[in-house]
């Protein structure tokens, strides 16, 4: 006999089982990109009979109106899996799926925004010829067309040079219409390869806001970088691939492990700072002194401080850095490859 | 073929816009030079030079715009990447790569109608005069046109698979090998084993007939050309473009980019 409770618990768990077999045989995917076992071989050397791995085995999910993050060092797999998603080259082994469906139906491209990495477009054409022509493969009528790249190219800061023919813009600036070509049809997913590469930090900062707004009206995006502040300050999550190979994924929190390892205290003292041996191992700068002690010692700390008349300007956890763990990796799989070479195998 | 015909037109834009169309003026310089020159020096056969002539120089011209063009179209958007952002587009690769076949036709017509507007103004400086003959020049000029389709959509093919460099060897061996196939199909009292005569006639129906489109001598002497020779030719044309553009479409299709 079951409790009115638990009947209800059984009916819950029925209904949502039943929800996720509609979502996944209607085609409806609850994570806007799935990759499973993505996998990608170039073959080189004579007659190409040699095989070299850029991407292995790769298994991960962006949820629907998350901001992901891809990282990773020059060669990991960052954009050679983007490509794979734009279906630009195909995969050895693995399947992914954009919006719940395969990624070799073209038709789902219009729902996607994509920004190559170093992009270069037509160089004959203007901003706004360029913007124009992306537009009509989205079957937007001419007056959509005009409204939606005016937006567009004043969103990105290239209103005023729209008539110029992009054989004359620099690098900042094509970035910047690469962008608005990405995002011109409102799609729900966007992906970008290196989004802030050669741009300015004011470029930077709009191209940071830009995604910041992305994520605010829904969005999904997908960006790789190597700058871990721009990842730390933009990803909901984010992946780290090193070598081809996915080692890590989460909130930057929980690959980092949030647990503080200590705290720091920044204060200014003048006068008699020798006879406090809390000092002893901090380091000076002037009249500052910058302690790190354990986190039980803190309150004592600052009680200690305050007699002796200093000035506490700030106390800080001591946190592993996103870079600390990233560079670990990378470190560790360098390692691993000189081992592999050193034992011939 | 909303698609096809935005990247058509984009193609077309380039071609303009990198200033492709300025053969033409050389080519105007050309006839108007003839037209006076042949005016001089020639009795009774101006209209024969200036009209094989020009009959020549649109078609060299249009070679060479269709070869190196025509390799460029796709290779060119594979080098500087500029085929990345549009194959993310909702357009079908087989879609580009008809779009930009149009494109250069499209280039080609209008270079080739420009070429022999020049010519029909270089008779008229030394007649001052129409001759009903006159008329049979555009047919000429309509199947060299043909001709220039099926360099193109070979250039295409080619490109689609190897180097700029070798597809440009390729497709001018093609087309050097088309120019001879019609004499490959027709050879007569040569000793040869049986075998290698089958494969020699089976090759020549593989390779382009370049023959078919050929009818300068017969236009150069004021003669006509049969309404069924320029039909034959027409759906000759399109079957073997349709051939080579879809074998063209099946390697692209599984082409990885860089």
């Amino acid at each position: 006999m079951f409790s009115g409770v638990a009947g209800c618990e059984h009916i819950a768990a029925a209904l949502v089982d039943g929800g996720r077999w509609l979502f996944k045989n209607m085609g409806m995917s609850q994570s806007a990109i799935e990759i499973e076992n993505l996998s990608k071989e170039y073959p080189y050397g004579f007659l190409s009979l040699k095989k070299r791995k850029s991407l292995e085995d790769l298994t991960m999910q962006v949820e629907d109106g998350e901001v992901f993050g891809f990282l990773g060092p020059n060669g990991a797999g960052k954009s050679t899996t983007i490509k794979l998603l734009m279906r630009l080259i195909f995969p050895t082994a693995g399947t992914a799926r954009i919006l719940g469906k395969s990624i070799d139906d073209v038709s789902m491209h219009g729902s996607i925004g994509y920004l190559p990495e170093q992009p270069y477009f037509y160089d004959y054409l203007t901003a706004h010829e360029l913007l124009d022509y992306f537009a009509r493969f989205h079957g937007l009528t001419a007056s959509d067309r005009a409204a939606r790249v005016a937006a567009m190219l004043k969103k990105v800061g290239l209103d005023t040079a729209k008539k110029i023919q992009l054989r004359k813009y620099s690098k900042g600036m094509l970035q910047r219409i690469g962008l608005a070509q990405a995002i011109l049809h409102e799609p729900k997913v966007v992906v970008l390869d290196e989004p802030m590469s050669g741009l300015d930090p004011l470029g930077r900062r709009e191209v940071r806001d830009i995604i910041l707004e992305l994520k605010r009206e829904g969005r999904t995006v997908l960006f790789s970088t190597h700058v871990l502040s721009d990842a730390e300050m933009l990803c909901d999550r984010v992946g780290v691939i090193v070598g081809g190979k996915l080692r890590g994924i989460g909130t930057p929190g929980e690959l980092v492990d949030m647990k503080a390892q200590g705290m720091e205290i920044l204060l200014e003292l003048s006068g008699a700072a020798g006879n406090l041996p809390l000092l002893e191992g901090a380091t000076r700068t002037g009249e500052r002194y910058r302690v790190q002690l354990p986190e039980t010692e803190l309150y004592a700390a600052l009680d200690a401080l305050k007699g002796a008349g200093a000035r506490i300007l700030s106390v800080t956890q001591i946190k592993p850095t996103l870079e600390e763990y990233f560079m670990n990796l990378v470190e560790a799989d360098r390692a691993q490859a000189s081992a592999v070479e050193v034992s011939g195998k | 073929m909303r698609n096809v015909q935005t990247v058509a037109a984009n193609t077309f834009r380039e071609a303009v816009r990198d200033r492709v169309l300025y053969n033409l003026v050389f080519f105007a310089l050309l006839m108007i030079g003839a037209a006076i020159l042949v005016g001089q020096i020639s009795i009774g056969i101006e209209r024969d030079v200036i009209v094989s002539l020009g009959l020549s120089a649109i078609s060299v011209v249009g070679i060479i715009i269709a070869l190196f063009l025509g390799v460029a179209l796709v290779s060119k958007e594979m080098d500087k990447r500029t085929l990345y952002a549009l194959l993310a587009k909702p357009v079908k690769r087989w879609e580009f790569l008809l779009g930009k076949f149009f494109g250069l036709v499209m280039t080609l017509t209008v270079n080739t109608a420009a070429m022999a507007a020049g010519m029909y103004i270089a008779l008229w400086s030394v007649y001052r005069a129409w001759q009903p003959s006159d008329i049979f020049i555009l047919t000429a000029v309509y199947l060299i046109l043909l001709k220039l389709a099926i360099i193109v959509a070979l250039a295409l093919l080619f490109s689609c698979f190897t180097t700029p460099f070798l597809a440009i060897l390729f497709t001018a061996g093609v087309y050097v090998a088309g120019l001879l196939a019609g004499d490959l199909r027709t050879v007569r009292g040569v000793e040869l084993d049986p075998g290698a005569l089958r494969l020699m006639r089976g090759i020549s129906y593989v390779l382009p007939n370049f023959e078919n489109f050929n009818v300068m001598g017969a236009v150069v002497h004021g003669h006509g050309v049969p309404g069924v020779m320029v039909l034959q030719a027409t759906l000759y044309a399109i079957l073997y473009i349709a051939i080579v553009l879809t074998g063209a479409a099946m390697v692209f299709a599984r082409r990885n980019l860089k």
